[in-house]
């Protein structure tokens, strides 16, 4: 397909790079010449250098043909312009980058179907929405829902003093008679998708497939279900702080605030409500934060717009056995780092807006075949966890999944089918309407009927 | 260093040539010569290297850093001209391996230089492979390889940059495989219209297909002594028209399929390409009137001679050796223009000599008025300061190759016009020079010292020196340690 990403920022680069991975033709355009040079000696792809609001830039990079068209730059006025623009000129679909601006995000439906935009991205609103999931499901690195909450999936790691360590897969099954599944394993940078005798090990990464009550129920077999996060810290008073503590106020938590600026904590007492706590402080000093209450809180989250004050803050948390750290981090090579050295759950803005249209653009791709509903990158992105929709037109449909033929590294982990959810053995079938969750192993599904050899 | 990309790539390359030695090897099946095992042995030779590089150095590294791109590229042209060299010693019609490489260097580069005395005694199969050479050199191994290749790897814009003639590439479509695709396609497409042309007006058909090959390379080996000067007016008229169209930028035809004409004809290079061509040729067919008294022969002598010069091909229709003085002044002169960026012609590229007098231009009127603010244009955009240092140190690396070039191969007690010519003549990749090496002559007078020193201008001219001289720094055979 072809796709033009107009604005090639932090968001934008990252964009580029997942969008590149899929074999797309990118154009890039972009104001800045370092810019441009830059992303075209890495990439292959073709660079325009020029205002994104240019009628001519546009017909160059010949928008007219262009599938998808993505105006990811840091002003959300040029980016609805240009998206304006674009679909005019004759883009199949716009995607526009907007929330730069708290103010500008009150009307996003009403801009939304007058731009003609197909999909408005917020970064800061997908990582705040990001993270509490999290907190709200803390005992888990990280967990995805499916549609309507029928199933969710939860990433965590092997303690060495969890039970899980050394277990067999069938006998942890048998022995739970809980219906879950262990879908992938992430050990030493590969993903493996475990079959019944695989044993696991401390340090492996694994997501677990479950009904969100049988998740419970395994959660507390292992012995790592902890209890919803109810006091939250919050260090650094970003857009994504302030979504994120509007969300944890409504569901009744109590969040703390630091912020070194005196007046953007005054701009922060005036957008939240009355309940969320604001200090006014340099949150990188641990005596502050001791102060603070950092030992009776039941979650950290560091949010500031420094990688390194968010990691460095954060081991100091670790170091005072806060429960649940999370930590932001945008430069990929900091957080695969940090994983290593223990801040397990690290969230990236750039990751989580790729990972959006990325699906998005997956999306486009197959839309005769059957949709795809979701799709989740678990374990550094070298898994993937779909959702299919399955249409009528599903040539294998009443099959039993053993005559399958299924793909290796390809595992159909679960069915949706009304409002039962089933971990499907070799005797169940798929039937038009079901929604199948098929997990892929460093490789790439655009339709569901790619699973078979 | 990435080793095992390298020499991956480096195997692939190689299998490649062997695969094409397959075409010469059925041009000579049909003529039923002797040459054909010369080819099928070379084939076979080349097919077990290359094979044996691709499994050795197997590599799922798919990162290239530009060091490597630049070892690739320099590494796979020395690699195809030493296996290109194997047939003609094989086959024992060029018995000395220095003199095979010399011509299959000369082939690849597009130079068209030859040390063949008798070129009319040699095979068809050996003649057709010569031109052949031309036509891949032309446009680019590895411009080949992304083509045909299912998926480039990451960064793989900097072995299109440093193959690709010209110190800009553009991309007109996002994936360079497309692009690479593109330009073969519109390659393949005027190669095989100039053939229709000749064969259309009377060429035997082996002599059109090998004509054709020289020309689209701008190469310009021939397969009579006198090169086209024995074919009809008509033929050189063609050959003359397809030299001047290779000569232009490729990015200008792909505009013009798009029906972009604005954009195509907003380029200041092929304006000053033509203007080139056109003054030339009204200088020389004046100065040359006298000695043919013919308007319509010395226009056609004329333009002939100025577009094989201007373009680097090197095919000639008559000894401008024997020219007045002001003719072979300008003729030299023209070798140190080229043609256009992006084009398949060789020498300094019209755009950067364009780009040093605005250099010059501008730093005349800083000198005048301190303060006045001024900036380079090319095809309509402007030139950064690092593009301008870029621009000027490549000119200085141009006139050190060709001055070291010159300076070796001064060993040979032949003249200065011979010797300079010679150096110029290769370093820009044209072919002919003047006095002993003139279009009736060649470069059999040479010793191998000098033909090796010649060899390796000719590469650097092609390559446009920056790839080859990375080769030479020791710390891009600095090999990662973990």
């Amino acid at each position: 397909m072809k796709i033009i990403i107009c604005g090639c920022g932090k968001i934008g680069k990252s964009i580029l790079e997942s969008l590149v991975r899929e074999g797309h033709e990118i154009t890039v355009i972009d104001t800045e010449p370092s810019v441009i040079s830059s992303v075209t000696e890495i990439y292959d792809v073709m660079g325009i250098c020029a205002s994104c609001t240019s009628c001519d830039a546009l017909s160059r990079a010949s928008v007219q043909s262009a599938g998808l068209f993505v105006a990811a730059t840091s002003s959300d006025e040029v980016n609805m312009l240009a998206c304006f623009l674009a679909g005019r000129m004759g883009a199949e679909h716009t995607v526009a980058r907007i929330g730069n601006k708290e103010n500008n995000i009150d009307n996003l439906d009403f801009i939304k179907r007058e731009l003609g935009l197909s999909m408005i991205i917020n970064p800061d609103l997908l990582t705040a929405q990001t993270i509490y999931n999290i907190l709200k499901f803390p005992s888990a690195v990280k967990s995805e829902t499916f549609t309507r909450r029928r199933f969710e999936m939860a990433e965590l790691t092997v303690k060495s003093d969890s039970i899980l360590n050394g277990a067999v897969l069938y006998y942890l099954r048998s022995r739970l008679n809980i219906p879950f599944l262990v879908c992938c394993v992430l050990r030493e940078n590969k993903a493996y998708i475990p079959k019944g005798d695989f044993t696991l090990q401390a340090g492996d990464r694994i997501g677990l497939l479950a009904a969100p009550d049988d998740m419970h129920k395994v959660l507390k077999y292992i012995g790592i279900l902890q209890k919803r996060a109810k006091d939250v810290m919050v260090l650094g008073g970003s857009r994504i702080a302030v979504y994120l503590a509007k969300e944890l106020t409504r569901s009744g938590n109590n969040v703390t605030i630091i912020e070194k600026n005196q007046s953007r904590c005054n701009e922060l007492c005036a957008a939240l409500p009355q309940a969320v706590n604001i200090i006014c402080g340099d949150g990188t000093r641990h005596a502050l934060l001791s102060e603070e209450g950092l030992d009776r809180t039941d979650a950290f989250v560091s949010l500031t717009g420094m990688d390194e004050e968010n990691i460095l803050s954060s081991y100091c948390a670790l170091d005072r056995k806060v429960p649940k750290i999370i930590t932001k981090a945008n430069q990929d090579g900091f957080g695969d780092i940090s994983e290593k050295l223990g801040l397990d759950c690290i969230v990236s803005p750039r990751r989580i807006t790729a990972d959006i249209v990325t699906q998005y653009a997956r999306a486009l791709q197959n839309s005769q075949g059957s949709k795809i509903e979701t799709l989740y990158r678990l374990m550094n992105g070298a898994v993937e966890a779909l959702e299919f929709a399955v249409s009528p037109d599903f040539s294998r449909l009443n099959t039993p999944i053993k005559d399958l033929n299924i793909k290796p590294g390809i595992l159909l982990a679960g069915i949706i089918r009304g409002s039962k959810t089933i971990i499907p053995a070799g005797n169940d079938v798929i039937l038009p309407g079901d929604n199948v969750i098929v997990i892929a192993a460093n490789q790439k599904l655009c339709d569901l009927s790619e699973i078979m050899l | 260093m990435n080793y095992k990309t390298i020499f991956s790539t480096l195997g692939r390359v190689i299998l490649l040539e062997a695969a094409l030695l397959l075409l010469p090897a059925g041009v000579s099946l049909i003529y039923g010569e002797a040459c054909i095992s010369a080819f099928v042995v070379t084939a076979l030779i080349a097919a077990a290297v290359g094979g044996a590089l691709c499994l050795l150095c197997r590599s799922d590294k798919r990162n290239l850093s530009i060091r490597d791109s630049f070892a690739i590229v320099s590494l796979s042209w020395i690699g195809i001209s030493l296996m290109g060299a194997l047939p003609f010693v094989i086959s024992g019609e060029i018995p000395r391996y220095i003199d095979a490489f010399f011509e299959t260097v000369s082939g690849f580069t597009t130079t068209g230089a030859s040390i063949l005395n008798n070129v009319e005694s040699m095979s068809h199969g050996l003649l057709f492979w010569r031109s052949f050479t031309h036509w891949l050199g032309g446009m680019g191994v590895l411009v080949f390889i992304m083509a045909i290749m299912n998926k480039a790897p990451d960064r793989s814009i900097n072995i299109l940059r440093a193959e690709m003639p010209g110190h800009t590439v553009d991309k007109f479509t996002p994936k360079s495989k497309n692009a690479a695709k593109t330009l073969y396609y519109i390659y393949i497409a005027m190669t095989a219209a100039e053939f229709v042309l000749l064969v259309c007006g009377g060429m035997p058909l082996f002599d059109s297909v090998v004509h054709s090959l020289g020309t689209a390379g701008t190469g310009g080996f021939g397969i009579k002594g006198d090169s086209i000067a024995s074919y009809s007016p008509y033929l050189q008229w063609v050959i003359t028209v397809f030299m001047l169209l290779f000569g232009v930028s490729f990015n200008i035809y792909y505009l013009l399929l798009l029906r972009r004409w604005k954009n195509a004809v907003s380029s200041n290079e092929l304006w000053c390409y033509l203007g080139i061509f056109a003054a030339a040729l009204v200088i020389v067919t004046v100065n040359i009137y006298p000695m043919y008294h013919s308007v319509s022969e010395s226009v056609r002598l004329s333009a002939f001679q100025v577009s094989s010069i201007l373009t680097t091909t090197g095919f000639a229709t008559a000894d401008f050796n024997l020219w007045p003085q002001l003719s072979k002044g300008v003729l030299l002169m023209l070798m140190f223009v080229g043609g256009c960026m992006g084009s398949t012609a060789g020498g300094f590229k019209i755009s950067r000599l364009t780009a040093m007098f605005q250099i010059a231009r501008n730093e005349i009127r800083h000198s005048i008025s301190p303060r006045a603010v001024s900036a380079v244009r090319l095809n309509g955009r402007t030139l950064s300061a690092q593009e301008e240092k870029g621009l000027l140190s490549y000119l200085v690396l141009y006139l050190a190759v060709l001055v070291g070039t010159f300076l070796l191969i001064s060993f040979e007690p032949l003249g200065f016009e011979t010797n300079f010519s010679a150096a110029v003549s290769c370093v820009n990749n044209i072919g002919p020079g003047f006095s002993l090496v003139g279009p009736a002559a060649n470069y059999s007078v040479y010793s191998d010292f000098s033909k090796v020193v010649l060899s390796i201008a000719m590469l650097m001219g092609r390559l446009e020196i920056y790839p080859l001289l990375s080769l030479l720094v020791p710390q891009i055979w600095a090999k990662a340690r973990r």
